[in-house]
């Protein structure tokens, strides 16, 4: 049977690794290349890879590190972040990616999904969304959490995926970065209205919050973490393991290494 | 030395890069005399049979392909392009592959519980069936990375591994110098290079 997927999820500003607090505050935490293949070792399922840098010099890091990482990590990697067009979707395929994340460029211009599944298949072409309560209503959000855009999730959702996207990446605003849980209610929600594989994102604080996850909504596929891992809280490895004992099917098999950690907050190496 | 064939479908970079990291020397090419120089080939491909079918007829390789594989060149199909061995697809219609191995490509819809998610996506078991050198050393029940909505049927003489998605599901098959894998081995891990050396070696 297919496993359930545990995605460490890696924001890249200026070369670095980063992760916010509900997207404020953001800390450094590590050299992108060397997180990746620790958890490609300690086996990661998948890696996903967003760019978060605003300006073009730090967009050049980032397809460096991005070829970087392909040409030494051997899982699927996905790039999201800065995707506006066509060429963009070339511009990180081109540097190893095998699925785009598309998220505020599929808000400002919805003919991109479509158009990007018909160039490079449905399998390639991820919709992410950032989705908050607004009055009780599941909202999307653009630009990193910043701009109201009025949507309303599920409608949104199951447009992108009628288009073409082939996967749903559901990041909640209101539980992202506060580590108590993922948010159930929301990718309830989201996973009963669409029909392809739903990753849940924002709010992993502990191994049991993965076991939680999927012994309640069997029908999310995957699981995205960036703080619980980055800071070596816990590995994929305990929380497959604890996946495992629950009766929840993960892959298991994979090499052991030690972990290039800092202390929290601290920065270590250089930059790419 | 490795060929990967190009004919315009797919993303080539993560093949070329697995077998880099095997020390495998390889040249990703479209040209006829470099894949006729070549000691096996890899036919690659991602998106719809019929366009990656044309392709392959539109750059004068479809023939060569067939050519190369008959003289007994290793041969190794991934994804789409291991379901471009195959006889024919009902792929959107009815389409003829190079026909390297009997059977049909068909919607795994008809194979699999209705409540399941089309495409296939992620890492699943493989449970193996005829032997095979690619498999040497890989422990049955390893996990490999799948992306696909229509997999082979009718090939049952041919298949090395199965995995299990509310249904039986074609992973991979062989005959003689032909080998396809329905997943992809250079996404995934360890098992996956293992198996594209093992390929190597061939």
């Amino acid at each position: 049977m297919i496993t359930k997927r545990i995605i460490p999820c890696l924001d890249v500003r200026d070369g670095r690794v980063v992760k916010g607090v509900n997207f404020g505050g953001i800390r450094d935490v590590s050299s992108p290349v060397e997180l990746a293949k620790y958890y490609s070792d300690s086996g990661a399922d998948e890696l996903v890879f967003y760019d978060i840098t605003a300006s073009a010099e730090g967009r050049g890091l980032f397809t460096d590190i991005l070829t970087s990482v392909a040409s030494q990590i051997f899982i699927p990697l996905t790039v999201g972040g800065g995707i506006n067009t066509l060429e963009d979707f070339d511009r990180v395929l081109k540097c190893g990616a095998d699925k785009v994340s598309v998220n505020s460029g599929a808000i400002r211009d919805p003919s991109l999904i479509g158009r990007a599944a018909r160039r490079y298949g449905d399998q390639c072409v991820v919709i992410s969304a950032d989705v908050k309560r607004v009055n009780g209503v599941f909202t999307v959000f653009a630009r990193g959490g910043r701009d109201n855009t009025g949507l309303e999730a599920i409608e949104w959702l199951r447009r992108c995926t009628g288009e073409g996207a082939g996967e749903v990446v559901l990041n909640s605003i209101d539980t992202d970065g506060v580590r108590r849980g993922f948010d159930i209610e929301m990718l309830r929600a989201v996973s009963d209205a669409v029909s392809v594989p739903v990753i849940a994102s924002g709010g992993a604080g502990s191994v049991q919050d993965f076991v939680t996850l999927f012994k309640t909504l069997p029908r999310v596929d995957a699981g995205l973490a960036a703080s619980i891992l980055h800071f070596g809280d816990t590995t994929v490895a305990d929380i497959k393991k604890a996946l495992r004992d629950e009766g929840i099917t993960v892959r298991l098999s994979y090499p052991k290494r030690a972990a290039p950690f800092l202390d929290k907050g601290e920065t270590c190496g250089k930059n790419l | 030395m490795t060929g990967i064939i190009d004919y315009g479908v797919g993303n080539l970079f993560s093949l070329r890069s697995s077998l880099a990291a095997i020390g495998e020397e390889c040249v990703v090419s479209g040209d006829a005399r470099e894949i006729r120089s070549a000691d096996r080939l890899i036919l690659p491909g991602v998106g719809a049979f019929e366009d990656a079918a044309k392709k392959l007829r539109d750059t004068g390789l479809f023939d060569l392909v067939i050519e190369e594989a008959r003289a007994g060149k290793p041969l190794m199909g991934i994804c789409l392009g291991m379901q471009l061995l195959f006889e024919k697809s009902l792929e959107y219609g009815e389409h003829a592959g190079l026909g390297l191995i009997p059977g049909t490509v068909v919607p795994i819809a008809e194979y699999i519980a209705p409540d399941l998610k089309i495409p296939h996506i992620g890492w699943n078991a493989l449970s193996f069936r005829h032997g095979s050198p690619i498999y040497s050393g890989v422990p049955e029940g390893s996990h490999v990375y799948f992306v696909h909505s229509y997999h082979a049927s009718g090939c049952d003489g041919f298949i090395t591994a199965v995995t299990e998605y509310g249904g039986t599901l074609t992973a991979s098959v062989q005959r003689e110098n032909v080998v396809g894998c329905q997943f992809h081995p250079e996404k995934s891990g360890p098992v996956g290079l293992a198996i594209l050396r093992n390929f190597t070696k061939m």
